[in-house]
């Protein structure tokens, strides 16, 4: 059994007594895909920024590929080999979209010609390929959801931490991008860990699920147990949600 | 370099070739004045370049450059007035002291979150503090000034700048040059496009792994020491320098002037910018001679207009307007 | 030996104030419609000059003075929200220093070629009167000035605490969005915004002539001031502001008296780079908590 990929242990954050997260802990091996979902204020986003390097835990560590990424910057975690979008889309707006994730393939590639080319091949993993040249600032919602993952792919992340990445798609975009997503994770073997309130795609791709509420865990395993938890449903669900 | 040829249609590369010829032959036809008018174009070109790096690509508004042109000029003419060095050898100690300046403002605002408007005030107070330093300071001749004497003897001396005006002309040629070049180089280098990447949005950069602060300090780094060059350039070539003159913040808005309107974050735009504005401001001056008006401010007041409809209308410059409608580039920028 | 320095410190605390008003003018315009007026140094220049062209002219005190310059400030500084720096409100920053530097550069340049570069005095008749209060001398002037100018501030507290449209103009600048939601019309605020602010320089404009005399090239320096003042006092407090700007009227009066005079700009310069590099800022991406 190959050591964890990312260990949260008994990590808590809190802002002017608010307590944001509280005592929360989980695992990820690789290959894993691990769903965070709970209502508004639960703490996911938080729970994320910390683990992004945007935040630092008041409390506990968080251990990924056997170093410790508690108070680390977002640009050192990122070179450690986590890679994020942003639940608001943060394209870079006037450059176009395959510069857009030339930006992110120069992380690991040096080479110019070398990261476009790798940036041409993320484009193509996402079916962005053919709108390359377009300015990010004129694409759809989908399309820049697609981009702010691509371009996190194109750092080459053993994880990839997505917020609410199915926020605002229609089912049919949806569904496409569970494809996309479990195509990365079959072939690529990446990790993912996702934020999400769209269970749809949480019981299409994710192995294991926390659900938070109030900043701590109150069910851990996998979607189906979860979803049938007594307490989630009382807190999240609502009874229709158990199917 | 090959990829910026690339980057260019047929057209485009006819006129550059054009445009590269018609200013080596000028000499050729042009008056003494007219050509120390291109030389003036082409210096504000340079210097031009320098400062479109740091806020066209790295997005870092700074509104005390002149404070780098300053500091070259003055350390070059200090050390061949006072100790004969020439500035072949003294551009070595100026660019150095400029970029530490650059380093030190760098380091203050970078790694302490000094950003936008506070950084640019920030630049501004760096400048107007070393403006008013110089006046006290007497190696450099205080407020009365520092004179380079003119030596006939010694023109010719290309090492020592000494040189009459068709000299100053090629030199001023070969920096506008060597400015395009470096822009071009580095806006499709990799350090470019992390530039670019903190410039749109610093956050996401950074989430991408961009180290910013490493990033931004090497664009002021460069941006101070070639801006830094133009000033020695600028100091032997008007021979004369004075703090309220060299430091002075209407000289930080000058130099920003021609990036602005030619366009930021673009390689051609400072030279656009440069060759619309200096001509228009000269043709100002002729005019109101001519019409026996003798105001002093008058190109002021005609450069703020400018760079007010400029801003108001066209504010990603002339010169991508310009590329677009004359079909001058295959795609992109 | 004390009551030199006293007296140094004193001229200083008055300077300051007027310089106080000055700058809350800007903190009003920063702090609420978020635009760097980096002109703001050059219209308080046209007040000085105003106010020194009504004083030769009709012999006008520039005291006096203040308030029809003030009205007329606050009119122009409404007009030119809405007609020019409305528009610039969502756009990326540097647009919008770019805008005011070229108005700046036209002001100071306009003026220069109107008066010329020489600086001109109005000369009051009670210009040399002082009080004499045990061993310290202190002009009557800026006495004068810095009533003034504390009445004026005063008034525009009141105006922002206990005033409907104040209140509305304070929410604007709390909470964008939820002040639109709740229906204030943001566009006619934040000109009414621009016009106060104006105002504030006007007046402070007409009582600086009192101390000192009316140059062009006052006006980038006079926006530095403003500045440091509004950021070593804070963004958005009023009362900072003219603690600000008595702190940089002290240390500018001290130091130009321990230096030397023309040194006495440096000292700010310097103290507006340690506010710059010191000022806690909220950072998005914090390093570390």
């Amino acid at each position: 059994m190959t050591a964890p990929l990312l260990t949260v242990s008994e990590v808590s954050r809190r802002f002017r007594g608010l307590v944001a997260v509280d005592r929360v802990s989980f695992t990820l091996a690789e290959r894993d895909v691990f769903a965070v979902i709970g209502p508004n204020g639960a703490g996911k986003t938080t729970l994320f920024n910390m683990i992004a390097g945007v935040l630092a835990p008041n409390d506990g560590t968080i251990t990924f590929d056997d170093h410790a990424i508690e108070g680390m910057t977002s640009d050192a975690v990122c070179r450690l080999g986590i890679g994020r979008t942003f639940q608001i889309v943060r394209p870079f707006p006037t450059l176009s979209v395959e510069d857009n994730v030339l930006v992110g393939a120069l992380l690991r590639h040096s080479d110019m010609a070398a990261a476009r080319r790798h940036a041409r091949d993320v484009l193509a993993t996402l079916a962005l390929h053919d709108k390359r040249a377009v300015q990010a600032s004129a694409l759809t919602l989908p399309d820049r959801k697609r981009l702010e993952v691509a371009r996190a792919l194109a750092t080459d992340p053993k994880l990839l931490l997505l917020d609410e990445v199915m926020a605002g798609l229609v089912p049919t975009e949806t569904d496409r991008m569970v494809d996309i997503l479990r195509g990365i994770n079959r072939d690529l073997g990446i990790t993912i860990l996702l934020i999400e309130h769209v269970m749809r795609a949480v019981m299409a791709l994710a192995g294991r699920v926390l659900v938070l509420h109030h900043g701590a865990a109150i069910a851990q395993g996998t979607p189906e147990e979860v979803v049938r938890d007594p307490a989630v449903i009382k807190s999240y669900l609502g009874a229709e949600a158990a199917f | 370099m090959t990829a910026l040829w690339e980057a260019m249609n047929g057209r485009g590369k006819l006129l550059l070739a054009l445009l590269i010829l018609v200013l080596l032959m000028a000499p050729l036809v042009a008056s003494r004045y007219l050509l120390s008018v291109l030389t003036l174009i082409l210096y504000f070109v340079y210097v031009g370049q320098a400062w479109n790096l740091m806020m066209g690509y790295a997005g870092q508004l700074s509104l005390g450059h002149a404070l780098y042109v300053g500091l070259g000029g003055y350390v070059a003419a200090i050390l061949w007035v006072h100790y004969g060095i020439g500035p072949w050898l003294s551009i070595v100690p100026a660019v150095a002291i400029a970029a530490a300046f650059g380093a030190a403002i760098g380091w203050l605002a970078f790694r302490f979150g000094i950003e936008g408007v506070y950084f640019a005030l920030l630049t501004i107070a760096f400048a107007e503090f070393t403006r008013i330093g110089f006046d006290h300071l007497a190696i450099a001749g205080g407020a009365g000034g520092l004179f380079i004497p003119y030596e006939e003897q010694r023109i010719g001396e290309w090492w020592n700048l000494r040189g009459n005006q068709l000299f100053f002309y090629y030199l001023a040629f070969a920096l506008a040059a060597v400015g395009v070049l470096i822009t071009a180089l580095l806006s499709r280098a990799r350090l470019g496009f992390q530039w670019l990447a903190i410039r749109e949005d610093e956050m996401a950069a950074r989430a991408l792994g961009i180290d910013a602060f490493r990033a931004k300090m090497k664009a002021i780094l460069i941006s101070s020491g070639m801006t830094a060059v133009g000033g020695v350039f600028y100091a032997f070539y008007n021979n004369t320098l004075f703090p309220a003159q060299m430091f002075d913040m209407s000289r930080s808005i000058e130099l920003i002037l021609a990036p602005i309107v030619g366009g930021l974050g673009t390689i051609f735009g400072p030279v656009v910018g440069a060759f619309i504005l200096t001509p228009l401001g000269e043709i100002l001056i002729v005019l109101t001679d001519w019409l026996g008006i003798n105001l002093p401010g008058v190109k002021a007041v005609f450069y703020g207009l400018t760079l007010m409809i400029i801003i108001s209308l066209v504010p990603t410059g002339v010169w991508p307007r310009i590329a677009r409608s004359l079909d001058l580039k295959k795609h992109g920028r | 030996m004390w009551s030199i320095y006293l007296n140094v410190v004193l001229q200083g605390v008055l300077t300051g104030l007027v310089y106080g008003l000055m700058a809350l003018g800007l903190s009003v315009i920063f702090g609420v419609v978020r635009v760097v007026n980096f002109a703001h140094g050059e219209f308080a220049v046209i007040a000085m000059y105003a106010a020194f062209l009504l004083f030769k002219a009709v012999g006008l005190d520039p005291l006096i003075a203040m308030a029809p310059i003030a009205l007329a400030f606050f009119a122009a500084g409404f007009v030119l929200q809405h007609a020019l720096i409305n528009s610039f409100v969502g756009r990326p920053e540097h647009e919008q220093f770019i805008l005011l530097v070229g108005l700046a550069i036209i002001i100071t340049n306009g003026l220069l070629m109107i008066f010329g570069p020489d600086a001109q005095p109005a000369q009051l008749p009670y210009a040399f009167d002082s009080y004499l209060i045990g061993t310290m001398i202190i002009d009557k002037v800026r006495v004068y000035a810095a009533i003034a100018a504390v009445a004026v501030s005063t008034a525009l507290f009141v105006f922002f605490r206990h005033t409907r449209t104040g209140t509305a103009i304070r929410a604007c600048a709390d909470n964008l969005t939820g002040a639109a939601v709740v229906g204030l019309n943001v566009k006619q605020l934040y000109a009414l915004t621009f016009g106060l602010g104006l105002a504030c320089v006007g007046a402070a404009g007409a009582l600086m002539v009192t101390i000192a005399d009316a140059a062009p090239g006052l006006g980038p320096a006079y926006t530095l001031l403003a500045f440091t003042i509004v950021i070593i006092g804070g963004l958005g407090s009023m009362s900072g502001a003219l603690v600000g700007g008595v702190l940089i009227g002290v240390s500018e009066a001290l130091a130009g008296f321990v230096f030397a005079p023309s040194m006495k700009s440096m000292f700010s310069f310097a103290l507006l780079i340690a506010v710059l590099v010191l000022r806690p800022h909220g950072l998005m991406g914090k390093k570390r908590t």
